[in-house]
């Protein structure tokens, strides 16, 4: 392998993990605050990304307008999504909820894939800054996965800054660390949880939007993108925007460096694999330490 | 003037039938009874991740129920096509073929859309002998044929598509290739055979890479094929997965020419891949590219009227070969059924209908010239692919 390509790998890692990160992060949101693992997230992304498509090149709308009407629209998507299936069910357990969330997703991607709605093909909306490529060194990186990774940093900040410094973010992480107790002084836990997944909705709607011009997008994509996101998600132990984001970008790297090794096991048919190999190996140490601890 | 008498020739011919049913009229009503219609079940992918093809297949059987039974039908008889969207899902379609068996009673089965079905519900339909016309590319499900006795096909085989690609390779005087192929069925048959085959066209693969359904980048996988002095790049996959290669291609700033299999050949492609389509080459029916068929081609009069009667019906741009392989199948069953004697039982008629598809001899279809044997449950004759490429997002046929 030489330099040149050991960049390349490196630098797609890069772009696929901040793809991962960005759908990671929606996961994060909503199990901090209600323990749910929401299996629609990747839904949202699907739904950011078509919307985005049929209000800028289908309905000729600026794209800076399709963006945010995407991320509107999705958002709402998700605090209706709440409102009809989660809060109807919450004296439910934890688990029937993350099963009801599949249901959720399965029902989106029903609709989105009618002929009503998109239909079957594959869409690309227009790259926000065109197609050509740009050198970094002696390797190539699409534009588009600039806005993504830019776009990831952001949100990361915006979060954390929000977690942090806002009342509703503290409300939201009180809730996280200890329900009962929020509720006890005052914090609605039913308001926290939507707020919950109307940014997680968000989220995944703005993910949707600045991936889809690179990455395509069709009305079944949701799935294996959600996918991924989660095991960024759980890498990052569901903990902070930050450890997400670093477990995207992990998943993403393991799986170019597999590739470019390209010997024995390490090749692109075990690509997969070896992202959930690593993701094994950080629970295993991760329970380890626990034991640890409570020993 | 020439117009006049051809109008007056017309009236008496009409007052002269009108004439002679008069006198026929009273027996004639007697011995029309409404005769039963003949069912056919079909299993199309209309949803899932095949649904590009099983949309198209779906409104072509549509459309030509609705033209054949305006004709009359098939001898008298109303034809009726039940359709199942089997969800892309193999366990689905084997219900929904059981179904179509048992409750619906159908005489033959068309599809389904994808191999892997396909091969999922010849055990169900082999017992319940039933015959199937399946629109779906793998040659195994046709051969071998002494277990294939109920099964036909009509799409051309990987195995013939990648001859096409092998050959113009060779033809362009190119030695060392790389695959990149998909880890789905389809992507892991097409890849055993451009490995069994390669040596034959004097071809050495020298990077051989795969990626998962769903994956959304092949960067990685391209990056390691531009360091290999492969001159041409060959991928197996789906119309969306061939997009990202191609589009991958172009962010990597690769020259080499990129071949696909007959799976992109939809709008859905070119308008996924955008500029990166430009330049790709992959073989295809001649369906694509029938304005540079010439009238002298034997299947030129079906490809017209074909592609007429689709698109007025679902938009201009709208066809795809796809809808074709559906039209061979439910052509070919419609030839079997007015060959069917009158009056037999459901179990007789089935294997009529199985016996008169083996018979069909120089079909001109939308896929190719067909004539099936006992030997041969496919039946494409040679020269029924072209190599077609991308330029300027047009197709273009390269002779």
């Amino acid at each position: 392998m030489s330099a040149d390509q050991f960049l390349q790998y490196l630098i797609s890692g890069l772009s696929q993990g901040s793809v991962y990160a960005l759908v990671g992060l929606g996961f994060t949101i909503i199990y901090a605050v209600t323990r749910i693992i929401n299996f629609a997230q990747g839904e949202f992304v699907m739904l950011g990304g078509m919307l985005s498509f049929t209000l800028a090149v289908s309905a000729g709308l600026p794209v800076a307008v399709a963006a945010i009407l995407s991320i509107i629209i999705t958002a709402i998507t998700g605090a209706i999504m709440y409102l009809l299936a989660i809060r109807t069910a919450r004296k439910a357990s934890v688990i029937s909820l993350i099963i009801i969330t599949i249901g959720a997703a399965i029902f989106i991607r029903g609709i989105a894939g009618t002929k009503v709605m998109w239909g079957v093909d594959a869409v690309r909306p227009l790259p926000f800054t065109g197609d050509e490529s740009l050198r970094l060194w002696g390797a190539y990186i699409h534009p588009q996965v600039l806005w993504v990774i830019g776009t990831a940093v952001l949100v990361t900040i915006l979060l954390h800054l929000f977690l942090t410094r806002t009342m509703v973010g503290k409300a939201l992480k009180a809730c996280a660390i200890n329900p009962q107790a929020a509720g006890l002084v005052g914090v609605n836990i039913k308001t926290m949880a939507l707020i919950a997944f109307i940014l997680a909705a968000a989220l995944g709607g703005i993910s949707g939007v600045v991936m889809a011009p690179w990455t395509m997008m069709s009305y079944h994509a949701g799935f294996i993108i959600g996918l991924k996101g989660f095991v960024a998600a759980s890498i990052g132990g569901f903990k902070s925007p930050i450890a997400t984001v670093i477990g995207g970008i992990i998943i993403g790297v393991v799986e170019n460096l597999v590739v470019g090794i390209n010997y024995g096991p390490f090749t692109s048919e075990y690509m997969d694999v070896w992202g959930l190999v690593v993701l094994l190996a950080i629970l295993l140490i991760r329970s380890g330490r626990l034991a640890a601890e409570e020993a | 003037m020439q117009k006049c008498l051809k109008q007056s020739f017309v009236l008496i011919l009409v007052v002269a039938l009108i004439a002679i049913s008069g006198v026929n009229c009273g027996p004639e009503e007697q011995q029309e009874p409404e005769k039963e219609t003949y069912t056919v079940g079909a299993l199309f992918s209309t949803t899932g991740p095949a649904s590009n093809l099983g949309v198209p297949e779906e409104n072509t059987v549509d459309m030509m129920v609705d033209q054949i039974n305006a004709d009359g039908g098939i001898n008298g008889h109303p034809l009726e096509v039940i359709v199942y969207n089997d969800e892309t899902d193999a366990g689905k379609c084997a219900t929904m073929a059981s179904r179509l068996i048992e409750q619906d009673q159908v005489l033959a089965i068309i599809g389904p859309t994808t191999s892997g079905n396909s091969l999922a519900i010849i055990d169900t339909v082999t017992t319940a002998e039933v015959p199937l016309v399946s629109c779906a590319a793998s040659i195994q499900i046709v051969t071998p044929v002494e277990d294939r006795y109920w099964v036909f096909k009509t799409p051309q085989t990987d195995k013939e598509a990648i001859t096409e690609i092998y050959r113009h390779l060779q033809d362009e005087g190119i030695t060392n290739i790389a695959i990149i192929t998909a880890t789905s069925g389809f992507g892991a048959g097409g890849r055993d055979i451009l490995l069994n085959d390669s040596a034959d066209y004097g071809l050495t693969i020298v990077d051989d890479q795969t990626f998962d359904e769903g994956d959304t980048s092949m960067q990685a996988q391209l990056t390691h094929i531009k360091g290999t002095d492969a001159e041409a790049v060959v991928c197996w996959a789906t119309d969306k997965e061939s997009a990202i290669v191609a589009q991958d291609m172009q962010t990597l700033e690769m020259e080499i020419t990129l071949y696909c299999s007959h799976g992109i050949a939809n709008q859905a492609f070119i308008d996924a891949a955008g500029d990166a389509a430009n330049g790709v080459i992959f073989p295809a029916g001649k369906l694509l590219i029938v304005d540079n068929v010439p009238d002298s081609d034997p299947q030129k009069d079906t490809l017209v009227s074909y592609i007429e009667d689709y698109e007025a019906l679902y938009g201009e741009g709208t066809i795809s070969t796809f809808g074709g392989h559906a039209y061979d199948a439910l052509s070919m069953v419609v030839m079997a059924l007015e060959d069917m004697d009158e009056g037999l039982s459901l179990a007789d008629a089935r294997a009529a209908v199985r016996d008169g598809l083996e018979q069909v001899t120089n079909f001109a279809g939308t896929g190719g010239m067909f004539t099936m044997s006992a030997t041969d449950h496919l039946g494409m004759q040679p020269g029924s692919l072209a190599m077609i490429e991308i330029v300027d997002g047009e197709w273009t046929w390269l002779q």
